[in-house]
Protein backbone atom coordinates (compact mmCIF):
# COMPACT_ATOMS: atom_id res chain seq x y z
CA UNK A 1 0.00 0.00 0.00
CA UNK A 2 1.36 3.55 -0.87
CA UNK A 3 2.21 5.49 2.28
CA UNK A 4 1.73 9.12 2.27
CA UNK A 5 5.48 10.14 2.46
CA UNK A 6 5.20 8.50 -1.03
CA UNK A 7 2.57 10.52 -2.27
CA UNK A 8 4.42 13.37 -0.56
CA UNK A 9 7.13 13.30 -2.68
CA UNK A 10 5.12 13.36 -6.16
CA UNK A 11 3.56 16.58 -4.81
CA UNK A 12 4.99 20.11 -5.10
CA UNK A 13 6.37 20.60 -1.34
CA UNK A 14 5.91 24.59 -1.58
CA UNK A 15 3.17 24.89 1.13
CA UNK A 16 1.22 27.30 -1.25
CA UNK A 17 -1.95 26.18 0.34
CA UNK A 18 -4.15 26.72 -3.34
CA UNK A 19 -5.83 23.01 -2.33
CA UNK A 20 -7.15 25.25 0.95
CA UNK A 21 -4.48 23.16 3.57
CA UNK A 22 -1.66 24.26 5.23
CA UNK A 23 1.08 22.13 3.61
CA UNK A 24 1.43 19.67 0.74
CA UNK A 25 1.94 17.12 3.46
CA UNK A 26 -1.78 17.78 4.75
CA UNK A 27 -2.72 17.54 1.37
CA UNK A 28 -0.84 13.58 0.83
CA UNK A 29 -2.69 12.49 3.61
CA UNK A 30 -6.28 14.11 2.22
CA UNK A 31 -5.58 12.17 -0.34
CA UNK A 32 -5.02 8.83 0.93
CA UNK A 33 -8.38 9.95 2.96
CA UNK A 34 -9.74 10.14 0.04
CA UNK A 35 -11.03 13.66 0.98
CA UNK A 36 -8.97 15.55 -2.08
CA UNK A 37 -8.76 14.82 -5.47
CA UNK A 38 -5.71 15.50 -7.07
CA UNK A 39 -7.17 17.65 -9.87
CA UNK A 40 -7.31 20.32 -6.10
CA UNK A 41 -3.18 20.75 -6.24
CA UNK A 42 -3.43 23.28 -9.28
CA UNK A 43 0.31 23.80 -9.73
CA UNK A 44 0.87 19.99 -9.83
CA UNK A 45 -1.80 20.41 -13.10
CA UNK A 46 -0.76 23.54 -14.48
CA UNK A 47 2.96 23.73 -14.34
CA UNK A 48 4.93 21.91 -16.70
CA UNK A 49 7.81 20.76 -15.07
CA UNK A 50 5.61 18.82 -12.67
CA UNK A 51 4.35 16.93 -15.56
CA UNK A 52 6.46 13.87 -14.71
CA UNK A 53 5.37 13.66 -11.24
CA UNK A 54 1.58 14.10 -11.93
CA UNK A 55 1.89 11.04 -14.42
CA UNK A 56 3.44 9.09 -11.13
CA UNK A 57 1.19 10.39 -8.48
CA UNK A 58 -2.07 9.11 -11.13
CA UNK A 59 -0.56 5.80 -11.54
CA UNK A 60 0.12 4.64 -7.81
CA UNK A 61 -3.03 6.56 -6.79
CA UNK A 62 -5.07 4.51 -9.32
CA UNK A 63 -5.96 1.57 -7.67
CA UNK A 64 -6.88 3.57 -4.16
CA UNK A 65 -9.75 5.76 -6.46
CA UNK A 66 -10.81 2.84 -7.88
CA UNK A 67 -11.66 1.40 -4.11
CA UNK A 68 -14.67 0.36 -3.02
CA UNK A 69 -16.68 3.32 -0.40
CA UNK A 70 -14.74 1.59 2.55
CA UNK A 71 -11.38 1.86 1.23
CA UNK A 72 -11.43 -2.08 0.47
CA UNK A 73 -9.98 -3.71 -2.05
CA UNK A 74 -10.10 -7.48 -2.99
CA UNK A 75 -7.71 -9.30 -4.65
CA UNK A 76 -8.82 -12.34 -6.11
CA UNK A 77 -6.14 -13.37 -8.02
CA UNK A 78 -4.56 -13.66 -4.29
CA UNK A 79 -7.67 -15.27 -2.71
CA UNK A 80 -7.69 -18.75 -1.50
CA UNK A 81 -11.69 -19.14 -0.97
CA UNK A 82 -10.56 -20.24 2.47
CA UNK A 83 -13.39 -17.80 4.63
CA UNK A 84 -12.19 -16.82 7.08
CA UNK A 85 -13.19 -13.02 6.69
CA UNK A 86 -16.18 -14.49 6.06
CA UNK A 87 -16.65 -16.07 9.75
CA UNK A 88 -14.69 -13.38 11.45
CA UNK A 89 -16.45 -10.42 10.11
CA UNK A 90 -19.05 -9.52 12.92
CA UNK A 91 -21.52 -7.45 10.65
CA UNK A 92 -21.42 -10.93 8.23
CA UNK A 93 -22.32 -12.79 12.02
CA UNK A 94 -24.84 -10.30 13.03
CA UNK A 95 -26.60 -11.23 10.01
CA UNK A 96 -26.53 -14.77 9.78
CA UNK A 97 -25.70 -16.18 13.27
CA UNK A 98 -26.64 -19.50 12.41
CA UNK A 99 -24.81 -20.37 10.05
CA UNK A 100 -21.44 -17.63 9.82
CA UNK A 101 -21.11 -17.77 13.32
CA UNK A 102 -20.70 -21.85 13.26
CA UNK A 103 -18.43 -21.48 10.08
CA UNK A 104 -20.84 -22.15 7.04
CA UNK A 105 -21.57 -19.93 4.59
CA UNK A 106 -24.02 -17.60 4.59
CA UNK A 107 -27.20 -17.96 3.35
CA UNK A 108 -28.72 -14.23 4.25
CA UNK A 109 -28.66 -11.68 1.65
CA UNK A 110 -27.54 -9.15 4.49
CA UNK A 111 -23.92 -10.63 4.70
CA UNK A 112 -21.28 -8.38 3.27
CA UNK A 113 -18.72 -10.61 2.64
CA UNK A 114 -19.42 -14.21 1.15
CA UNK A 115 -17.32 -16.18 -1.24
CA UNK A 116 -18.59 -17.33 -4.66
CA UNK A 117 -17.22 -19.15 -8.09
CA UNK A 118 -13.99 -19.88 -5.41
CA UNK A 119 -13.00 -16.19 -4.21
CA UNK A 120 -14.40 -13.47 -1.71
CA UNK A 121 -16.97 -11.01 -3.04
CA UNK A 122 -18.22 -8.15 -1.36
CA UNK A 123 -21.58 -6.92 -1.02
CA UNK A 124 -24.06 -4.26 1.28
CA UNK A 125 -20.68 -2.73 1.76
CA UNK A 126 -23.11 0.38 3.88
CA UNK A 127 -23.53 -2.01 6.58
CA UNK A 128 -19.48 -2.29 7.23
CA UNK A 129 -18.37 -0.77 10.43
CA UNK A 130 -16.08 1.20 8.29
CA UNK A 131 -18.88 3.25 6.70
CA UNK A 132 -20.65 6.23 7.59
CA UNK A 133 -19.49 9.10 10.13
CA UNK A 134 -19.73 6.73 13.22
CA UNK A 135 -17.08 4.72 11.74
CA UNK A 136 -14.50 1.96 13.28
CA UNK A 137 -11.69 1.10 12.50
CA UNK A 138 -12.25 -2.37 12.45
CA UNK A 139 -9.49 -5.29 10.75
CA UNK A 140 -11.55 -8.35 11.06
CA UNK A 141 -11.07 -9.25 7.24
CA UNK A 142 -7.41 -8.13 6.82
CA UNK A 143 -6.02 -9.67 10.04
CA UNK A 144 -7.34 -13.31 9.15
CA UNK A 145 -6.18 -13.19 5.94
CA UNK A 146 -3.76 -15.70 5.45
CA UNK A 147 -2.85 -14.34 1.90
CA UNK A 148 -3.07 -10.45 2.22
CA UNK A 149 -6.02 -10.60 -0.87
CA UNK A 150 -8.06 -7.94 1.29
CA UNK A 151 -6.55 -4.46 2.07
CA UNK A 152 -7.53 -1.22 3.57
CA UNK A 153 -7.14 1.93 1.64
CA UNK B 1 -29.40 -23.64 -6.20
CA UNK B 2 -28.47 -27.34 -5.36
CA UNK B 3 -26.46 -28.22 -1.63
CA UNK B 4 -23.83 -30.09 -2.92
CA UNK B 5 -20.82 -31.92 -0.69
CA UNK B 6 -17.47 -31.06 -2.47
CA UNK B 7 -15.01 -34.02 -2.67
CA UNK B 8 -11.77 -32.08 -3.45
CA UNK B 9 -10.23 -32.16 0.37
CA UNK B 10 -11.13 -34.56 3.13
CA UNK B 11 -12.76 -31.75 4.37
CA UNK B 12 -15.91 -32.69 2.87
CA UNK B 13 -17.85 -29.55 2.99
CA UNK B 14 -21.51 -29.78 2.49
CA UNK B 15 -23.03 -26.50 2.46
CA UNK B 16 -21.79 -25.50 -1.08
CA UNK B 17 -24.34 -24.73 -3.03
CA UNK B 18 -24.22 -24.91 -6.95
CA UNK B 19 -26.48 -23.59 -9.56
CA UNK B 20 -26.80 -26.00 -12.64
CA UNK B 21 -28.44 -24.07 -16.09
CA UNK B 22 -28.51 -26.72 -19.00
CA UNK B 23 -26.26 -29.08 -17.54
CA UNK B 24 -23.82 -26.65 -16.67
CA UNK B 25 -22.47 -25.23 -13.76
CA UNK B 26 -23.29 -21.79 -13.43
CA UNK B 27 -22.51 -19.96 -10.38
CA UNK B 28 -21.21 -21.72 -6.89
CA UNK B 29 -21.36 -20.19 -3.42
CA UNK B 30 -19.07 -20.89 -0.38
CA UNK B 31 -16.74 -23.14 -2.66
CA UNK B 32 -13.14 -22.34 -1.78
CA UNK B 33 -10.62 -21.68 -4.60
CA UNK B 34 -9.03 -25.15 -4.14
CA UNK B 35 -12.68 -26.98 -4.44
CA UNK B 36 -13.73 -24.65 -7.44
CA UNK B 37 -10.66 -26.26 -9.63
CA UNK B 38 -11.60 -29.96 -8.72
CA UNK B 39 -15.54 -28.70 -9.46
CA UNK B 40 -13.87 -26.94 -13.35
CA UNK B 41 -12.13 -30.58 -13.65
CA UNK B 42 -15.80 -31.73 -15.01
CA UNK B 43 -15.20 -29.60 -18.30
CA UNK B 44 -11.85 -29.81 -19.49
CA UNK B 45 -9.05 -33.24 -20.58
CA UNK B 46 -11.87 -36.28 -19.71
CA UNK B 47 -10.99 -39.53 -20.44
CA UNK B 48 -12.68 -42.24 -22.96
CA UNK B 49 -12.67 -46.16 -22.87
CA UNK B 50 -9.18 -47.26 -24.77
CA UNK B 51 -7.49 -50.43 -25.35
CA UNK B 52 -3.80 -49.88 -26.60
CA UNK B 53 -4.21 -46.66 -27.36
CA UNK B 54 -6.96 -47.43 -29.56
CA UNK B 55 -10.66 -46.03 -28.33
CA UNK B 56 -12.99 -48.78 -27.90
CA UNK B 57 -16.34 -49.28 -26.37
CA UNK B 58 -16.67 -49.48 -22.48
CA UNK B 59 -17.54 -53.20 -22.17
CA UNK B 60 -15.12 -54.06 -24.50
CA UNK B 61 -12.47 -51.70 -22.14
CA UNK B 62 -14.16 -53.45 -19.08
CA UNK B 63 -13.50 -57.23 -20.78
CA UNK B 64 -10.05 -56.62 -21.72
CA UNK B 65 -9.13 -55.61 -17.97
CA UNK B 66 -10.57 -58.55 -16.37
CA UNK B 67 -8.57 -60.24 -18.79
CA UNK B 68 -5.42 -58.76 -17.85
CA UNK B 69 -6.32 -59.02 -13.95
CA UNK B 70 -7.11 -62.93 -14.75
CA UNK B 71 -4.46 -63.62 -16.41
CA UNK B 72 -1.94 -62.25 -14.16
CA UNK B 73 -0.27 -63.92 -11.18
CA UNK B 74 0.11 -61.15 -8.91
CA UNK B 75 -1.93 -58.11 -9.55
CA UNK B 76 -1.66 -55.33 -7.81
CA UNK B 77 -4.68 -52.82 -6.68
CA UNK B 78 -4.11 -49.76 -5.92
CA UNK B 79 -5.09 -45.56 -5.43
CA UNK B 80 -8.50 -45.93 -3.92
CA UNK B 81 -8.10 -42.59 -1.81
CA UNK B 82 -10.42 -40.78 -4.21
CA UNK B 83 -13.33 -43.02 -4.34
CA UNK B 84 -16.50 -43.53 -2.74
CA UNK B 85 -16.67 -46.59 0.48
CA UNK B 86 -18.98 -49.09 -2.03
CA UNK B 87 -16.06 -48.67 -4.50
CA UNK B 88 -13.11 -49.59 -2.08
CA UNK B 89 -15.73 -52.24 -0.74
CA UNK B 90 -16.10 -54.02 -4.27
CA UNK B 91 -12.17 -53.21 -4.75
CA UNK B 92 -11.47 -54.97 -1.58
CA UNK B 93 -13.89 -57.70 -2.62
CA UNK B 94 -12.40 -57.62 -5.98
CA UNK B 95 -8.66 -58.27 -4.45
CA UNK B 96 -9.94 -61.46 -2.30
CA UNK B 97 -11.49 -62.96 -5.38
CA UNK B 98 -8.19 -62.41 -7.73
CA UNK B 99 -5.83 -62.99 -4.30
CA UNK B 100 -4.14 -59.64 -5.16
CA UNK B 101 -2.11 -57.15 -3.20
CA UNK B 102 -4.29 -54.03 -2.03
CA UNK B 103 -2.78 -50.49 -1.19
CA UNK B 104 -4.12 -47.39 -1.13
CA UNK B 105 -2.04 -43.60 -0.86
CA UNK B 106 -1.68 -43.97 3.08
CA UNK B 107 0.91 -46.43 3.21
CA UNK B 108 3.23 -43.65 1.91
CA UNK B 109 1.68 -40.68 3.32
CA UNK B 110 -0.75 -40.62 6.85
CA UNK B 111 -0.87 -44.38 7.38
CA UNK B 112 1.77 -44.49 10.21
CA UNK B 113 -0.75 -42.06 12.17
CA UNK B 114 -3.39 -43.54 10.81
CA UNK B 115 -2.89 -46.80 12.30
CA UNK B 116 -2.46 -45.13 15.74
CA UNK B 117 -5.62 -43.42 15.90
CA UNK B 118 -7.67 -46.20 14.76
CA UNK B 119 -6.00 -48.64 16.98
CA UNK B 120 -7.04 -46.13 19.51
CA UNK B 121 -3.02 -45.38 20.67
CA UNK B 122 -3.51 -41.82 20.06
CA UNK B 123 -6.75 -40.16 21.42
CA UNK B 124 -8.95 -38.65 18.91
CA UNK B 125 -11.77 -36.33 18.08
CA UNK B 126 -14.55 -35.50 15.32
CA UNK B 127 -13.82 -32.03 13.90
CA UNK B 128 -17.24 -30.48 15.23
CA UNK B 129 -15.58 -31.21 18.76
CA UNK B 130 -12.47 -29.01 17.47
CA UNK B 131 -15.10 -26.23 16.62
CA UNK B 132 -17.20 -26.61 20.24
CA UNK B 133 -14.54 -26.81 22.97
CA UNK B 134 -11.02 -26.79 21.81
CA UNK B 135 -8.87 -23.77 22.56
CA UNK B 136 -5.68 -24.61 21.39
CA UNK B 137 -5.24 -25.76 18.01
CA UNK B 138 -1.39 -27.00 16.93
CA UNK B 139 -0.73 -27.22 12.79
CA UNK B 140 2.25 -29.72 12.88
CA UNK B 141 3.89 -29.76 9.95
CA UNK B 142 0.93 -29.11 8.04
CA UNK B 143 -0.67 -25.40 5.74
CA UNK B 144 -4.07 -26.29 6.18
CA UNK B 145 -4.30 -23.04 4.24
CA UNK B 146 -3.22 -24.16 0.91
CA UNK B 147 -4.46 -27.83 1.76
CA UNK B 148 -7.52 -27.50 3.64
CA UNK B 149 -8.36 -23.85 3.27
CA UNK B 150 -11.96 -23.89 5.03
CA UNK B 151 -10.25 -25.69 7.96
CA UNK B 152 -9.78 -22.90 9.62
CA UNK B 153 -12.77 -20.91 8.89
CA UNK B 154 -15.48 -24.26 9.64
CA UNK B 155 -13.70 -25.92 12.23
CA UNK B 156 -10.43 -25.08 14.10
CA UNK B 157 -9.53 -21.34 14.55
CA UNK B 158 -12.75 -18.61 13.84
CA UNK B 159 -15.94 -20.21 13.77
CA UNK B 160 -17.80 -19.88 17.24
CA UNK B 161 -19.00 -22.83 19.48
CA UNK B 162 -20.62 -23.80 22.36
CA UNK B 163 -17.64 -23.60 24.79
CA UNK B 164 -16.01 -21.02 22.57
CA UNK B 165 -18.70 -18.51 21.76
CA UNK B 166 -15.65 -15.94 21.69
CA UNK B 167 -13.52 -18.06 19.36
CA UNK B 168 -10.50 -16.49 17.74
CA UNK B 169 -10.93 -12.69 19.63
CA UNK B 170 -10.30 -13.68 23.01
CA UNK B 171 -10.49 -17.86 23.41
CA UNK B 172 -8.57 -19.77 20.84
CA UNK B 173 -4.75 -19.64 19.79
CA UNK B 174 -3.40 -20.97 17.10
CA UNK B 175 0.24 -22.15 16.61
CA UNK B 176 2.02 -23.31 13.61
CA UNK B 177 5.12 -25.34 13.01
CA UNK B 178 6.42 -25.82 10.32
CA UNK B 179 9.81 -25.92 8.25
CA UNK B 180 9.05 -22.40 6.44
CA UNK B 181 6.75 -19.26 7.29
CA UNK B 182 3.34 -20.62 5.59
CA UNK B 183 0.09 -18.88 5.10
CA UNK B 184 -1.07 -20.74 7.90
CA UNK B 185 1.56 -19.61 9.89
CA UNK B 186 1.27 -15.77 8.75
CA UNK B 187 -1.92 -16.27 10.45
CA UNK B 188 -0.67 -18.01 13.82
CA UNK B 189 1.54 -14.59 14.06
CA UNK B 190 3.60 -14.99 17.20
CA UNK B 191 2.58 -18.76 17.41
CA UNK B 192 4.73 -19.71 14.62
CA UNK B 193 7.85 -22.09 15.65
CA UNK B 194 10.22 -22.88 12.84
CA UNK B 195 11.80 -26.48 12.74
CA UNK B 196 14.58 -27.49 10.69
CA UNK B 197 14.02 -29.96 7.86
CA UNK B 198 13.89 -33.00 10.11
CA UNK B 199 13.91 -31.43 12.67
CA UNK B 200 10.30 -32.58 14.19
CA UNK B 201 11.54 -35.01 16.94
CA UNK B 202 13.96 -32.73 18.45
CA UNK B 203 11.35 -30.50 18.72
CA UNK B 204 9.43 -33.05 20.48
CA UNK B 205 12.07 -33.76 23.40
CA UNK B 206 11.97 -30.17 23.30
CA UNK B 207 7.79 -30.09 24.40
CA UNK B 208 8.38 -32.43 26.54
CA UNK B 209 11.10 -31.53 28.61
CA UNK B 210 9.56 -28.00 29.01
CA UNK B 211 6.53 -30.12 30.21
CA UNK B 212 8.73 -31.12 32.41
CA UNK B 213 9.58 -27.90 33.95
CA UNK B 214 13.38 -28.62 32.51
CA UNK B 215 15.46 -26.13 29.98
CA UNK B 216 14.74 -27.28 26.33
CA UNK B 217 17.78 -27.87 23.99
CA UNK B 218 16.49 -25.50 21.31
CA UNK B 219 17.86 -22.10 20.10
CA UNK B 220 14.55 -20.34 21.43
CA UNK B 221 14.25 -21.29 25.04
CA UNK B 222 11.95 -18.55 26.20
CA UNK B 223 9.66 -19.11 23.27
CA UNK B 224 9.58 -22.69 23.88
CA UNK B 225 8.93 -21.98 27.82
CA UNK B 226 5.87 -19.96 26.93
CA UNK B 227 4.96 -22.67 24.53
CA UNK B 228 4.99 -25.20 27.62
CA UNK B 229 2.77 -22.53 29.26
CA UNK B 230 0.33 -22.24 26.70
CA UNK B 231 0.22 -25.94 26.40
CA UNK B 232 -0.23 -26.36 30.26
CA UNK B 233 -3.64 -23.51 30.91
CA UNK B 234 -4.96 -25.47 27.55
CA UNK B 235 -8.44 -26.61 28.56
CA UNK B 236 -9.23 -28.90 25.21
CA UNK B 237 -6.08 -28.89 22.85
CA UNK B 238 -6.04 -30.68 19.25
CA UNK B 239 -3.25 -30.95 17.14
CA UNK B 240 -3.02 -31.47 13.85
CA UNK B 241 -0.21 -33.45 12.45
CA UNK B 242 0.47 -32.98 8.73
CA UNK B 243 2.72 -34.78 6.37
CA UNK B 244 5.34 -32.47 7.17
CA UNK B 245 5.56 -34.21 10.39
CA UNK B 246 4.65 -37.73 9.50
CA UNK B 247 8.03 -37.93 6.81
CA UNK B 248 10.02 -36.25 9.31
CA UNK B 249 9.54 -38.91 12.23
CA UNK B 250 8.78 -41.97 10.12
CA UNK B 251 9.84 -44.92 12.53
CA UNK B 252 10.13 -42.21 15.49
CA UNK B 253 6.07 -42.18 15.66
CA UNK B 254 6.59 -43.45 19.62
CA UNK B 255 7.67 -40.53 20.47
CA UNK B 256 4.88 -38.20 19.03
CA UNK B 257 2.48 -41.06 21.11
CA UNK B 258 4.47 -40.19 24.09
CA UNK B 259 3.86 -36.75 23.78
CA UNK B 260 0.38 -37.05 23.44
CA UNK B 261 0.06 -39.43 26.67
CA UNK B 262 2.26 -36.42 28.79
CA UNK B 263 -0.20 -33.95 27.09
CA UNK B 264 -2.98 -36.07 28.30
CA UNK B 265 -1.89 -36.30 31.66
CA UNK B 266 -2.07 -32.54 32.58
CA UNK B 267 -4.97 -31.92 29.89
CA UNK B 268 -7.39 -33.13 27.44
CA UNK B 269 -5.70 -33.30 24.40
CA UNK B 270 -6.28 -34.77 20.67
CA UNK B 271 -4.58 -35.53 17.28
CA UNK B 272 -6.49 -35.13 13.96
CA UNK B 273 -4.85 -36.00 11.30
CA UNK B 274 -4.44 -33.60 7.96
CA UNK B 275 -5.81 -36.19 5.06
CA UNK B 276 -5.76 -35.06 1.81
CA UNK B 277 -7.32 -37.12 -0.26
CA UNK B 278 -11.38 -36.78 0.64
CA UNK B 279 -11.52 -40.63 1.40
CA UNK B 280 -8.28 -41.99 2.35
CA UNK B 281 -9.62 -42.60 6.01
CA UNK B 282 -12.88 -44.90 4.77
CA UNK B 283 -10.50 -47.17 2.90
CA UNK B 284 -8.52 -47.53 5.85
CA UNK B 285 -11.35 -47.86 8.34
CA UNK B 286 -12.79 -50.48 5.71
CA UNK B 287 -9.51 -52.64 5.44
CA UNK B 288 -9.34 -52.73 8.56
CA UNK B 289 -12.97 -53.85 9.28
CA UNK B 290 -11.96 -56.56 7.24
CA UNK B 291 -8.75 -57.98 7.31
CA UNK B 292 -7.13 -55.62 11.09
CA UNK B 293 -4.70 -53.93 8.66
CA UNK B 294 -5.11 -50.54 7.34
CA UNK B 295 -3.33 -50.97 4.03
CA UNK B 296 -0.27 -53.13 2.24
CA UNK B 297 -2.94 -56.29 2.41
CA UNK B 298 -2.09 -59.00 0.25
CA UNK B 299 -4.53 -61.65 -0.58
CA UNK B 300 -1.94 -64.31 -2.10
CA UNK B 301 -3.17 -67.71 -0.95
CA UNK B 302 -6.25 -66.93 0.35
CA UNK B 303 -5.03 -65.51 3.63
CA UNK B 304 -4.44 -61.69 4.17
CA UNK B 305 -0.43 -60.96 5.08
CA UNK B 306 0.71 -57.64 5.89
CA UNK B 307 3.84 -55.58 6.04
CA UNK B 308 6.09 -53.42 4.45
CA UNK B 309 6.66 -55.76 1.42
CA UNK B 310 3.14 -56.17 0.17
CA UNK B 311 3.26 -52.23 0.09
CA UNK B 312 2.89 -50.17 -3.24
CA UNK B 313 6.88 -48.69 -3.15
CA UNK B 314 7.40 -52.84 -3.30
CA UNK B 315 4.60 -54.12 -4.76
CA UNK B 316 5.05 -52.31 -7.90
CA UNK B 317 8.55 -53.91 -8.31
CA UNK B 318 7.02 -57.59 -8.10
CA UNK B 319 3.46 -57.26 -9.60
CA UNK B 320 3.04 -58.65 -12.97
CA UNK B 321 -0.39 -56.32 -13.89
CA UNK B 322 -1.78 -53.34 -11.90
CA UNK B 323 -5.11 -51.64 -11.40
CA UNK B 324 -4.82 -47.86 -10.50
CA UNK B 325 -8.39 -46.16 -9.28
CA UNK B 326 -8.45 -42.75 -8.06
CA UNK B 327 -4.88 -41.94 -7.72
CA UNK B 328 -2.27 -40.90 -10.49
CA UNK B 329 0.79 -43.24 -9.20
CA UNK B 330 3.00 -42.39 -12.18
CA UNK B 331 2.80 -38.31 -10.91
CA UNK B 332 2.78 -38.90 -6.90
CA UNK B 333 5.60 -41.82 -6.64
CA UNK B 334 9.04 -42.16 -6.49
CA UNK B 335 10.51 -42.26 -10.01
CA UNK B 336 11.96 -45.71 -9.31
CA UNK B 337 8.27 -46.79 -8.37
CA UNK B 338 6.62 -45.39 -11.14
CA UNK B 339 8.99 -46.79 -14.01
CA UNK B 340 8.27 -50.20 -12.36
CA UNK B 341 4.32 -49.45 -12.48
CA UNK B 342 4.32 -48.16 -16.23
CA UNK B 343 6.64 -51.31 -16.93
CA UNK B 344 3.81 -53.80 -16.29
CA UNK B 345 0.27 -53.97 -17.70
CA UNK B 346 -1.17 -50.82 -16.22
CA UNK B 347 -5.33 -50.44 -16.24
CA UNK B 348 -6.28 -46.88 -15.20
CA UNK B 349 -9.99 -45.75 -14.21
CA UNK B 350 -9.87 -42.08 -13.94
CA UNK B 351 -12.24 -39.70 -14.84
CA UNK B 352 -9.68 -37.70 -16.33
CA UNK B 353 -6.68 -37.69 -18.01
CA UNK B 354 -3.36 -38.31 -16.03
CA UNK B 355 0.27 -39.80 -16.26
CA UNK B 356 -1.08 -42.91 -15.36
CA UNK B 357 -3.82 -43.13 -18.05
CA UNK B 358 -1.21 -42.05 -21.08
CA UNK B 359 0.44 -45.11 -20.07
CA UNK B 360 -1.73 -47.39 -19.57
CA UNK B 361 -3.00 -50.56 -21.68
CA UNK B 362 -6.78 -50.04 -20.72
CA UNK B 363 -8.33 -46.66 -19.39
CA UNK B 364 -11.66 -46.94 -18.29
CA UNK B 365 -13.36 -43.67 -17.90
CA UNK B 366 -15.60 -43.12 -14.82
CA UNK B 367 -18.25 -40.37 -13.60
CA UNK B 368 -16.56 -38.00 -10.38
CA UNK B 369 -17.55 -39.11 -7.25
CA UNK B 370 -19.24 -36.18 -5.55
CA UNK B 371 -20.24 -34.31 -8.56
CA UNK B 372 -21.84 -36.86 -11.20
CA UNK B 373 -22.18 -40.03 -8.69
CA UNK B 374 -23.48 -40.41 -5.44
CA UNK B 375 -21.80 -42.41 -1.99
CA UNK B 376 -19.87 -41.77 0.82
CA UNK B 377 -17.50 -41.11 2.28
CA UNK B 378 -15.01 -40.71 5.37
CA UNK B 379 -14.32 -37.00 6.55
CA UNK B 380 -10.77 -36.59 8.18
CA UNK B 381 -12.08 -37.20 11.51
CA UNK B 382 -13.70 -40.25 10.67
CA UNK B 383 -17.68 -38.64 10.12
CA UNK B 384 -19.24 -40.49 7.76
CA UNK B 385 -20.45 -38.14 5.06
CA UNK B 386 -23.27 -39.22 2.72
CA UNK B 387 -23.42 -37.50 -0.90
CA UNK B 388 -25.69 -37.10 -4.06
CA UNK B 389 -25.02 -36.34 -7.81
CA UNK B 390 -26.32 -33.14 -9.16
CA UNK B 391 -24.56 -33.52 -12.66
CA UNK B 392 -25.57 -35.81 -15.10
CA UNK B 393 -23.74 -38.37 -16.57
CA UNK B 394 -23.78 -41.67 -19.09
CA UNK B 395 -20.51 -42.88 -17.39
CA UNK B 396 -20.59 -45.70 -15.08
CA UNK B 397 -19.15 -44.90 -11.11
CA UNK B 398 -16.64 -46.65 -9.86
CA UNK B 399 -18.13 -49.22 -8.60
CA UNK B 400 -20.42 -50.46 -11.46
CA UNK B 401 -16.78 -50.70 -13.28
CA UNK B 402 -15.38 -52.86 -10.76
CA UNK B 403 -18.55 -55.10 -10.28
CA UNK B 404 -18.45 -55.34 -13.73
CA UNK B 405 -15.15 -56.45 -13.95
CA UNK B 406 -15.27 -58.70 -11.24
CA UNK B 407 -18.19 -60.13 -13.11
CA UNK B 408 -16.48 -60.42 -16.37
CA UNK B 409 -13.61 -62.40 -14.23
Amino acid sequence: MVSAMEVYMLLPKTNCKKCGLATCMAFAVGLLGREKKIDECTPLIEEKKYEAKLKKLREIMAPIENASETGLIIHPEKCFGCGNCVVACPVNVAADPTRCGIGLGPQSDKVILKVEDGVVVCNNLKECRRFGPNKILCNACTATCPSKAIEFV
Amino acid sequence: MAVVTCTGCSLLCDDIEAAVTNEKLSHIKNLCRKGHGHFQAVFSERTVPMVNGQKVSMDEAISRAAEILKSAKNPLLYGWSNCTLEAQAAGIRLAEKLGATIDDTSSFCQGILMERILDGRIPTCTLDDVRNYADTSIFWGADPSNSHPRHLSRFSYYPRGEKRQKSYEEERTCIAVDVRHSATAEICGNYYFRVPPGGDADFMEAVLAVLEGKIPRVADKKKMIELGSILKKTEYGVIFPGLGMIYSMQDKMDLFERLMARLNEITAFKAVPMVGHYNMRGFNELLREKTGFINSVSFRGGKPSHGPEQSVIAAAKSCDAALVIGSDPLSALPFATAKALAGVPLIAIDPRRSLATDAAAVTIPSAISGLEAGGTAVRMDGVRVKFEPFLKTDLPTDEQILTGIMEAI
